[in-house]
């Protein structure tokens, strides 16, 4: 139990003394996971208002597929991503193996089926009466698309925060294909990972508080959004 | 106009975080996207959990202008980084093995550069009564006594290396000895967790000598069999082969590997680990293989 208590204690120093270490590695964090869900929720949103907004044949096993993705573990995009982008791989000749790009691309692609499946979700559970009114009066086919979206943008957002959340979290893929190098591709979590098998309980629990904090300061800014 | 403050404020936190980032990483040089020439270490974690490495990585980044990179991982994965061309040199200790990994061509040269001796660690009351004994003959006891634990490394590391050539001239059949019973526990992790588990389980281990002393002080375990020539343990360096990968750093590699082997950090080497342990962890052996 001290222990824990000595590791809130630490954790404050470290937030309070600004610590340029721990700073840089809480901001690492932040920073992959905010690239790799930026760019996966550009492609994730006109992606699922694509699949939502037509039907199609195999359109629910698609959906299913998808939601099968929500649960895969990070250890295997990280293989997947090692067998790509290792020298030897098929994108070797890029060098992006250990490197923080290696980070986001594994992290994206952990990130996408989840944003994607949410996004199809948060589309179905507009009202349909909301489209086909608008139809009704006189809109086209595009103009209720917009509708509906907007109608589920709180939803959506909601979407791109969990799969933020899935992203900073992880930790077998930033270790697999970011190598955890001390001043480069080192993240809160893996350097947690890395404390802990060093013994330094304290500052492994001290990283573990930063980084929940971190989350409940983006999830503060998400529900006054919601508020409204 | 709240929704929207808040937005603001969302997407102002984002933002605020990406530049802490790239901040962070350019403070050393680094971007997104490598630019400066980096150097890849590949590194066995004996050497990293001891600090060895957060050591000697600013003053050869200071010589050379160059960023290190310093992957820690067990001899077996570091071997297949190299094998793979995804590291430039390899710290390791294994020596079949690193033998084996020159003459398949992936490596230039094996050079020693520093060595100690492995351990077996165990809780003081030494519940198997295995002091003084020699590591084949110590070994031979546990798997007789079958009630007393031992956490091996179970990682393909050069430590579960060493581990099974004890196993094997002590006369046992590897894979049987993995069977044998709960006592022989596999942790599949790096020396230091293997400590750790050893340590909670109040169970024997075979350790290397740097990290057992990094750790001493998180530990409840003391050595209990320190003689034997089986437990030389000695580390070289080898720079990966560039005919094999043509985009390894060989010049680079190749600095390292003399750095290593270079008089004042074989120095620095032979005197680490003084202040710290009160002992040195490591003896150093300029390029040559040494004896006993």
């Amino acid at each position: 139990m001290t222990e824990l208590w000595q590791g809130v204690v630490r954790a404050v120093e470290l937030i309070v003394a600004l610590d340029p270490e721990v700073m840089e590695i809480a901001g690492r964090s932040l920073a992959l996971a905010a690239t790799s869900c930026g760019i996966a929720s550009l492609v994730c949103l006109p992606l699922g208002s694509l699949i939502h907004f037509n039907s199609f044949r195999g359109k629910r096993f698609l959906v299913n597929l998808i939601q099968t993705f929500y649960s895969i573990p990070t250890v295997a995009i990280g293989l997947f991503v090692f067998v790509f982008l290792s020298r030897v791989g098929p994108l070797g000749e890029l060098g992006l193996m250990f490197t923080p790009a290696a980070i986001v691309i594994g992290q994206m692609l952990l990130v996408t089926p989840i944003i994607l499946g949410l996004t199809i979700s948060a589309l179905r559970g507009v009202d349909k009466a909301l489209p086909e009114t608008a139809i009704s009066l006189g809109a086209d086919r595009v103009q209720a698309a917009v509708l509906t979206i907007r109608e589920a943008r709180f939803a959506i957002l909601t979407a791109v925060i969990m799969g933020f959340g899935r992203a900073i979290s992880e930790v077998g893929l930033s270790l697999m294909v970011g190598g955890n190098i001390k001043g480069f591709t080192r993240t809160i979590t893996t350097a947690i990972s890395l404390e802990t098998s060093k013994g330094d309980i304290e500052l492994s629990i001290a990283l573990g508080i930063i980084l929940i904090s971190l989350a409940l300061v983006i999830n503060i800014a998400l529900n006054r959004l919601q508020q409204r | 106009m709240q929704e929207r403050i808040a937005f603001c404020l969302f997407t102002g936190l984002l933002v605020l975080g990406l530049l802490l980032g790239v901040a962070g990483c350019s403070a050393r040089g680094g971007e997104l996207l490598p630019k400066k020439e980096r150097l890849r270490v590949a590194t066995t974690t004996s050497l990293y959990d001891t600090g060895l490495w957060g050591y000697l990585e600013p003053m050869f980044e200071e010589k050379y202008g160059v960023e290190v990179d310093v992957l820690y991982a067990g001899t077996g994965i570091a071997l297949e980084y190299g094998r793979r061309g995804d590291v430039d040199v390899i710290t390791v200790h294994s020596k079949a093995r690193e033998e084996a990994f020159v003459s398949e061509g992936y490596g230039v040269e094996r050079v020693p550069f520093a060595y100690n001796y492995f351990l077996i660690v165990g809780p003081d009351s030494d519940p198997a009564g295995i002091k003084g004994m020699s590591p084949e003959g110590a070994f031979a006891k546990l798997q007789g006594t079958g009630s007393e634990a031992f956490v091996s490394r179970g990682d393909d590391s050069g430590t579960h290396g060493k581990e099974k050539a004890i196993w094997e001239s002590a006369g046992f059949d590897y894979e049987d000895v993995r069977k044998a019973g709960d006592w022989y526990i596999e942790a599949g992790r790096g020396m230091g967790p293997t400590l750790l588990m050893a340590s909670e389980k109040q169970a024997y281990t075979l350790a290397d000598m740097g990290t057992f002393l990094a750790y001493k002080g998180k530990i409840d375990l003391v050595p209990i069999v320190d003689k034997g020539s089986a437990l030389l343990n000695v580390y070289s360096a080898i720079a990966c082969n560039p005919d094999k990968n043509s985009k390894v750093n060989h010049e680079m590699a190749n600095n390292m590997v003399n750095f290593l082997t270079s008089p004042e950090i074989q120095e620095l080497l032979g005197d680490y680990g003084t202040e710290e342990y009160g002992m040195s962890l490591f003896a150093p052996c300029a390029g040559a293989e040494p004896s006993s």
